[in-house]
């Protein structure tokens, strides 16, 4: 019995492991998502002459928790003749995947939750689940509304995964890697940011980000809650916290779509100075750290695109359906096949200073 | 604009450039117009239309001769108006309610009386607790009339010259 | 007992009762969501196999995209219950029989007498920088090249025939053209013109 229990444990163990490496992950993440809430009614505010929340606590910085606050006790109605499971388990469908794509992301050098070699398909797979949230949401809602928003989302974000997952076909062949990691190394260098994957694969690169700001539903894409046509979308009939979980997964699902913009193109934790820097001045304490390649350079790149999504939203109007469409369909995917075609051959002529040391 | 520099504006998105970069001076450079209210209040024009009120004359009697053109004109029908003829012979309201509830607001009444008696303050932050507490009875409107009297004339006086 | 079992029999249970649902639940919008949910199990059991690569390609094939398009279309459609189970006493034998045989057939072609662990060796367990995916690569442009570009240029004029059969003009629909819509300049709508202010009497 005592054997039997030791070997459960020690079969087990890794399991606990990753349990407190999860929540390692995931916790902070909330709080980047309760905080990027408060700087987008900053930064959208002052970009529209205003101040955005000045009141809960110094700066408004508690306006966050207050807002959390607020939604954890309000009731969740459950509209008549919806369809009770699907109406809660949406918002968890929603969020669930923005989370789980975080496993591959590795966050430094050595800090991985789970190694993947197909780390790249990975992500593509668990964030293309994310539409059955608002599949789901729109159709057990039984509100016209829900079920229109859920159509456009639905039908954008296919648009979109195809343009996206194009834009990934690029990387990888210049990576020559599906794993997240060797793509960053691979855009180590001696030349600064000018190794990373952003210079020859620029149009992949805006590709991505534009078809990630379109997979996110976020402006000038959100027709999928378009308030002025269809109220909120999706969503119109959810309160309290099921409605602040879909709104968790729309900005875990920005920070993520962030995160592997900056991983894939911008070289994750890769410092920008790679190469430029001599080992003396690396060798220094704090200016050092700095410098070198570290976690904190992912953190400014994933808040660089960050702030690029708040910036498309204060600056332009949504975009009519059929011509969301007609950007997806005609426009990237042409575009992006054109660019698979160049990179192929840029990498094949080992073109550098990426593609010209052996591999 | 020939076809093909339109190509290579919408290629690479120069009008998208600049949108964002007029949003980004804005975010940077312009001053923040947010008042914060409770603090920092607006400047109020003397012809402010708020809470109303009902005046006197210096020697202490009602202005209000009860001829009821408030209450005619008035868009919303919020003024009820009740007079009678007092022991001196001269006419005066027994009754006069406004209703904030219906009131819109546009100055009509003011506009419409001959003798400044009705008179809308700069008044702006009121409110009600229960029901009847924004119905405006004439002991009520006085009251107001005879707390912010110096305030009325001297925002009166300066708008004078245009009346 | 490991983690190993307890995975493969909590995801080969899901597989089975949702494959069940699949065709016993009566709305058809929830009868697609739990074929999701098999194709789901079915990725993970196969995630248990090593075979990370079509695991993640059928999450991505099929539930990214697939069942998205199946689902968008079941959402829309408005099914008479009663009436598409009109027949269901009449055909019942004929879909039985059919049942039968196709259980048969399966478990002769897949059975243990062909597949079992006296036929085939257990593949060895692979350490963990093995690149399931790249082996796949490898293999299919190389021995399979020819079979996969063929595969690859029949679905292509798959696409373009289902496109050109279902691309009709009707006369009578009116759409707008974007491209068009976005090349219009402001002299082509916008006529300015000059007029002399009036004489003031």
């Amino acid at each position: 019995m005592l054997q039997w229990l030791i070997s459960t444990y020690e079969n087990w163990q890794p399991v606990s492991g990753y349990l407190v490496h999860i929540v390692a992950i995931t916790v902070p993440l909330f709080v980047c998502v309760a905080y990027l809430t408060y700087v987008e009614r900053k930064i959208i505010g002052y970009m529209q002459v205003r101040m955005g929340p000045t009141r809960v606590g110094w700066k408004g910085l508690l306006q966050p928790w207050a807002d959390m606050f607020k939604l954890l006790f309000k009731e969740i109605i459950i509209p008549s003749g919806a369809n009770k499971i699907l109406f809660l388990l949406a918002p968890i469908l929603a969020l669930a995947p923005a989370l789980a794509a975080w496993a591959v992301i590795p966050l430094n050098a050595t800090t991985v939750l789970a190694d993947l070699n197909a780390g790249l398909l990975y992500v593509l797979a668990v964030t293309s689940i994310g539409v059955y949230g608002v599949i789901i949401a729109g159709w057990s809602s039984n509100s016209k509304y829900a079920l229109l928003g859920a159509m456009r989302s639905s039908a954008q974000i296919v648009a979109y995964e195809i343009a996206m997952g194009f834009a990934l076909v690029g990387v990888l062949i210049a990576a020559k890697s599906m794993n997240l990691g060797d793509i960053i190394v691979s855009q180590a260098g001696q030349h600064g940011f000018l190794d990373w994957f952003w210079l020859p694969l620029l149009p992949l690169f805006i590709i991505y980000f534009i078809s990630g700001v379109a997979e996110t539903n976020r402006a000038p894409f959100d027709v999928a809650e378009g308030e002025s046509e269809i109220v909120a979308g999706f969503h119109v009939e959810y309160s309290g916290m099921a409605f602040a979980v879909f709104f968790l997964a729309e900005y875990a699902n920005m920070i993520l779509i962030s995160a592997l913009a900056a991983i894939m193109f911008l070289g994750g934790w890769l410092s920008p100075v790679q190469g430029w820097v001599s080992a003396t001045w690396l060798a220094t304490p704090y200016i050092g750290w700095i410098l070198d390649d570290g976690f904190h350079w992912l953190l400014i790149k994933i808040a660089f695109f960050l702030f690029w999504y708040l910036w498309f939203r204060a600056t332009f109007p949504r975009y009519r359906y059929d011509q969301i469409m007609r950007l997806g369909w005609k426009v990237f995917i042409p575009i992006t096949i054109v660019w698979i075609v160049v990179v192929s051959a840029m990498v094949l002529a080992q073109v550098g200073p990426w593609w010209d040391r052996p591999s | 604009m020939s076809n093909t520099a339109r190509f290579v504006r919408s290629l690479f998105l120069l009008e998208l450039f600049k949108g964002l970069s007029v949003t980004l001076r804005h975010m940077l450079f312009v001053r923040k117009v947010t008042l914060q209210y409770p603090e920092e209040k607006a400047p109020i024009s003397p012809r402010f239309r708020g809470l109303h009120a009902l005046r006197r004359y210096p020697n202490g009697e009602e202005r209000c001769i009860a001829c009821k053109l408030c209450e005619v004109v008035c868009p919303a029908l919020a003024i009820t108006i009740e007079s009678e003829q007092r022991a001196d012979g001269t006419r005066r309201t027994t009754r006069y309610d406004i209703d904030l509830t219906k009131c819109i607001f546009c100055g009509y009444c003011e506009e419409s009386c001959p003798v400044d008696s009705i008179v809308e303050t700069h008044i702006y932050e009121y409110h009600g607790e229960q029901r009847g507490d924004l119905m405006m009875t004439k002991e009520k409107l006085l009251a107001v009339g005879d707390k912010y009297e110096a305030q009325i004339a001297a925002a009166r006086s300066q708008d004078a010259r245009y009346r | 007992m490991g983690i190993e079992p307890i995975l493969f029999y909590s995801f080969a249970t899901v597989l089975l009762v949702s494959a069940s649902a699949v065709i016993t639940v009566r709305n058809p919008v929830r009868a697609a969501l739990f074929l999701v949910l098999t194709f789901f199990a079915s990725a993970a059991l196969w995630l248990l196999l090593e075979a990370e690569f079509l695991a993640v390609a059928l999450v991505l094939v099929y539930v990214g995209a697939v069942m998205v398009l199946f689902l968008f279309v079941v959402m829309m459609l408005d099914i008479n219950l009663a009436r598409l189970r009109e027949g269901f006493i009449k055909f019942l034998p004929v879909g039985l029989l059919i049942a039968v045989v196709m259980v048969a057939v399966l478990v002769l072609v897949v059975g243990p007498e062909q597949f079992g662990l006296a036929k085939f060796a257990e593949p060895a367990r692979h350490n963990a920088d093995y690149s399931n995916s790249r082996e796949l690569g490898l293999i299919l442009y190389t021995v399979y090249v020819y079979p996969f570009e063929i595969a690859a240029v029949i679905l292509l004029v798959a696409i373009v025939a289902a496109i050109a059969l279902t691309l009709r003009h009707r006369p009578t629909t009116k759409y707008q053209n974007s491209t068009e819509q976005i090349a219009v300049q402001r002299n082509q709508r916008l006529r300015i013109v000059e007029m002399p202010s009036e004489e003031r009497k």
